[in-house]
């Protein structure tokens, strides 16, 4: 058995998941609920000046018969009283002492009314607060949210006066609506923030309904853009994760958010620079349930690879991640195709003939169809083993060039100190 | 009665089944599916329609390639042709129910009543259609989408052959059959019913008065079983005894037992209707195949026969009738002696076993040997006919000139299946045959 236990800038749980701040962790029942399930952690639903909420609130991305890729919301922070708030949070601390409990907030901004607001709800036993400037629908308009996020100077401004009255470590929650997250990330750490935790959701429109032309979402025939979160987030998440994992200016560590359903999903989020996770699409498709296999998945892992703690995966592959001038020109695989596994669907043919580069052959003979690479031509894209709907049955295979590693950088180098 | 006989053996796939079937296929390239299909439905693409709600252009796909399509979507033996080539068997998964999701574009279009094709414009030309079954439906559809003016000949009182009036209500409805003839006359035909050509018209006066002549007109009923009683009451013709059920039409009591002579398609079909009407009554008997080979020589499908078995049909393999006994005018016995294969050269014959006779009570006694071919109606014609099988050349083009012949008269044993699916796709080539004859054609 591993250990689980997560640390994010001193903050201890007993295993990496957490909730996100989402309709999931809205009361203490929920919460109750999901600890009793095995969740490490629960960041509260923002509290702030309770807003009202609109109907309806989801959409989601469906792809073929698989729900729920993506889902988008329109919903606002906490809709309940700051006080029920409270005091469902000093319940569920009370009923299970060993788990993470966080306060999301948030404020307008204004020095004093965050500093009265974190006094507040420090008040009650928490182990950290997130501040979440990341929320990009209805709160933003009211000058709080992602508002807040796209500007790091207002992210910096924010943290130093959480951290002038906080007593517990403080993670700053980023939007991913920006050109580039390691600003938000800088200027949190910059502020004396502890950790940060990213992303929040996408600005995004799921749909129109094509009878009524509605929006998708709609509220009485109208919507507004909503936060896009789910599974089909996940790659745009690690890429953030990442890119500020390896960023020597952002000095804090980092929660990992976005599309994780799974404990793979998690194990990627932590290689790849994250401390811990959290979660709230998978929780809402799935219910609470999902943690199981998430902590089973995660310990099995660790066993089988012989490793002794989740703190050996934090980070372990984020240097693999590059820029791109710094790859092997001279690296070279192609696609070789097993044909005892081929059932002849000729897709690889036919997206390798229209979309890749013309180099996989039908060798048609009486009535039944082969499927050759020519591994000469082949430029070893990916896309015929990416359509190939049988598990392993198109290899890309390494082709010794005889060349030494070679990067666009070195190339360059090479080429002009030639001239 | 009819809840018996109707009721479909297939169920419609429910909208969800629908969703997680046409999600499933894999929308190959080239498919195998397709390429099994003598129609060659573009199976990938129609499929793919029902994935993204375009459920009318599926249907239109469909029907394009078969004019046929959803009565096919029924009848076909689709573990041999579609979704036997489905790349699933190779991946050691079940297929794509491709005959249910046909089934379903099609079944949408006729709720709906949503007409798929519309006439080519006028090109002034006449072409008359002998047979109103799948063959000259098909070749009728596809003639009036290029513009040529179609007057049908039909023996019968309705239109659809064989999907009328030969395959059991409970694999094809009389009404899928109309539903599919009525789509080919929207188009605009002149359709004469209650007309034999040979007998009513000559094929003379056709041949003079249209551009050109089509010969669709199948074959001919079960022919006799050659031996002493077979005249009796109780004793029927498979198709006569399917007919008149499928119709509705008056049926005697068939009794306690019903021997079924022959183990082809329409054998299987006479059993299990014959099974099903009994049981509709009130009053089930015992049904039984009597065969003169053994189950290995079945003509029948191996999914008919195990749908015959699950139906409670008894097989007796090795046996062949040579005496009806009666009473009263009435069937109650019938003889058979044992059979065996025996060597000839290289073929293998059935043989009597002598002295191996024994009878068995029967009250109706179904012959299902086959059909006959309609020798004297080619002859009156003048068309000529290997033992019945109208010989065409590879443009579908008879001996005499200007007529053509698609379907189940120029089927050949052993070349190929007479099947709806197969006779559609003679129509195709016989429309497209006889527009290009037509177009080449100098204006009078
Ligand atoms: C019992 C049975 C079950 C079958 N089951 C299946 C099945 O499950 N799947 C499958 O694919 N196929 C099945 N078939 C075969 C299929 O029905 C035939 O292949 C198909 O109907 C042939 O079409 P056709 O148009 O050539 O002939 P037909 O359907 O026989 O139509 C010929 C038409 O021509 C008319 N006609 C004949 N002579 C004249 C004349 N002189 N003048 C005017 N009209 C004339 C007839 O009345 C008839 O309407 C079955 C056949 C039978 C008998
Ligand atoms: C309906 C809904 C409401 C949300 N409300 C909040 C919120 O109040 N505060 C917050 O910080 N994030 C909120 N989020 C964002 C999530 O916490 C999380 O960052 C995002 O959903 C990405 O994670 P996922 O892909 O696991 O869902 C909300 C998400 C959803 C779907
Ligand atoms: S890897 Fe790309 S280029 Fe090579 S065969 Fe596959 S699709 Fe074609
Ligand atoms: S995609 Fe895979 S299964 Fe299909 S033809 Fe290509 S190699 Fe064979
Ligand atoms: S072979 Fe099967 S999976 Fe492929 S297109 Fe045809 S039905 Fe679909």
């Amino acid at each position: 058995m591993a250990n689980l236990q997560s640390n994010l800038a001193g903050i201890k749980s007993p295993n990496p998941f957490w909730l996100a701040s989402a309709p999931p962790t809205n009361s203490g029942y929920q919460v109750m609920r999901a600890f009793e399930a095995g969740w490490g952690g629960a960041v509260w639903k923002t509290l702030g000046t309770p807003i009202t909420n609109v109907t309806s609130r989801f959409a989601a991305l469906d792809y073929k018969q698989n729900k729920i890729i993506g889902l988008n919301n329109i919903e606002l922070i906490t809709d309940r009283p700051l006080d029920v708030n409270l005091k469902e949070i000093a319940e569920c601390k009370k009923a299970f002492p060993d788990r993470t409990i966080i306060a999301s907030l948030m404020e307008v901004c204004e020095q004093k009314a965050w500093h009265e607001l974190v006094k507040r709800v420090q008040e009650v036993d928490i182990d950290g607060f997130e501040l979440n400037f990341g929320c990009p629908h209805g709160m933003s308009e009211r000058g709080m949210g992602s508002a807040v996020g796209q500007h790091p100077d207002l992210i910096e401004q924010v943290a130093e006066w959480t951290k002038e009255v906080a007593r517990v470590p403080v993670i700053v929650k980023l939007t991913p609506n920006i050109t580039d997250i390691r600003f938000g990330a800088r200027a949190a750490s910059e502020g004396g923030a502890d950790a940060v935790s990213l992303i929040n959701t996408i600005n995004s429109l799921i749909g129109v309904d094509l009878e009524t032309w509605n929006p998708v979402p709609h509220v009485d025939g109208k919507s507004s853009h909503g936060g896009y979160c789910g599974p089909a987030v996940k790659p745009i998440a690690l890429n953030m994760v990442n890119e500020c994992a390896r960023d020597p200016e952002v000095r804090i560590p980092i929660s990992g958010i976005g599309g994780i359903e799974t404990w793979k999903d998690a194990v990627e989020f932590l290689l790849l620079g994250a401390s811990n996770v959290q979660v709230c699409t998978a929780a809402m498709h799935h219910g609470f349930r999902i943690v199981e296999d998430m902590i089973d998945g995660l310990n099995n892992y660790l066993d089988e690879r012989g490793l002794a703690s989740v703190q050996d995966l934090v980070g372990a592959a984020a240097n693999r991640i590059t820029t791109w001038e710094n790859l092997n020109l001279n690296y070279k695989i192609v696609a070789r195709i097993d044909q005892d596994k081929c059932i002849h669907c000729n897709k690889c043919y036919v997206a390798c003939e229209d979309a890749a580069h013309q180099c996989i052959d039908r060798l048609i003979n009486n009535g039944s169809s082969t499927v050759v690479v020519d591994e000469q031509e082949c430029v070893g894209c990916n896309l015929c083993q990416m359509v190939c709907p049988v598990e392993e049955c198109i290899e890309m295979v390494q082709i010794d060039t005889g060349l030494p590693p070679e990067s666009w950088k070195q190339r360059s180098l090479r080429l002009e100190a030639l001239t | 009665m009819s809840e018996q006989l109707g009721a479909s053996i297939h169920k419609p796939l429910s909208e969800i089944e629908v969703t997680i079937e046409a999600n499933r296929c894999l929308y190959c390239y080239d498919a195998p599916c397709m390429n099994a299909c003598p129609t060659h439905i573009d199976v990938a693409s129609f499929i793919q329609k029902i994935s993204t709600g375009n459920v009318k252009g599926s249907a239109r796909t469909i029907m394009e390639a078969n004019a046929m399509g959803a009565s096919c979507a029924r009848v076909c033996p689709t573990e041999e042709l579609c979704e036997g080539a489905c790349v699933y068997n190779e991946a050691g998964d079940s297929p794509i129910r491709i005959g249910d999701l046909q089934r379903y574009a099609l079944d949408y279009v006729a709720e709906r009543d949503i007409q798929l094709f519309e006439p080519g414009p006028d090109t002034g030309k006449r072409v008359a259609i002998i047979g109103g079954g799948p063959a000259g439906l098909s070749t009728a559809r596809d003639l009036r989408r290029f513009g040529h003016a179609i007057t049908i000949f039909e023996a019968k009182d309705q239109l659809g052959g064989l999907n009328t009036y030969g395959i059991v209500p409970f694999r094809l409805s009389v009404e899928t059959a109309l539903w599919e003839a009525e789509q080919v006359v929207k188009l605009g035909l002149d359709v004469r019913t209650g007309v034999r050509v040979g007998f009513d018209v000559t094929l003379e006066q056709l041949v003079k008065d249209y551009d050109a002549v089509v010969l669709a007109c199948g074959m001919g009923n079960v022919p006799k079983l050659g031996i002493e009683g077979e005249n009796l009451e109780g004793v029927w013709d498979a198709l006569d005894f399917i007919e008149r059920a499928k119709l509705r039409l008056p049926v005697p009591d068939l009794g306690e037992r019903v021997a079924v002579i022959g183990a082809g398609n329409t054998a299987i079909d006479a059993l299990t209707c014959a099974k099903r009407l009994s049981i509709a009554r009130g009053k089930e008997a015992r049904v039984i195949c009597y065969y003169r080979r053994g189950a290995e020589q079945m003509t029948a499908y191996q999914f008919e026969y195990d749908f015959a078995k699950e139906e409670g049909i008894e097989f007796r393999f090795f046996c062949a009738p040579t005496r009806v006994i009666g009473q009263n005018l009435h069937v109650n016995a019938v003889e058979f002696v044992r059979t065996q294969l025996e060597t000839q050269g290289d073929r293998e014959v059935v043989a009597p076993v002598a002295g191996s006779e024994f009878t068995e009570p029967v009250d109706t006694l179904i012959s299902a040997i086959g059909q006959s071919r309609l020798i004297e109606t080619f002859e009156r014609l003048g068309i000529a006919h290997d033992f019945g099988v109208v010989k065409v050349d590879d443009a579908l083009q008879t001996s005499r000139p200007g007529v053509w012949a698609a379907g189940d008269c120029i089927f050949e044993k052993g070349m190929r299946e007479a099947m709806v699916v197969e006779v559609a796709q003679q129509g195709k080539l016989a429309a497209q045959s006889i527009d290009a004859y037509l177009n080449a054609k100098v204006p009078a």
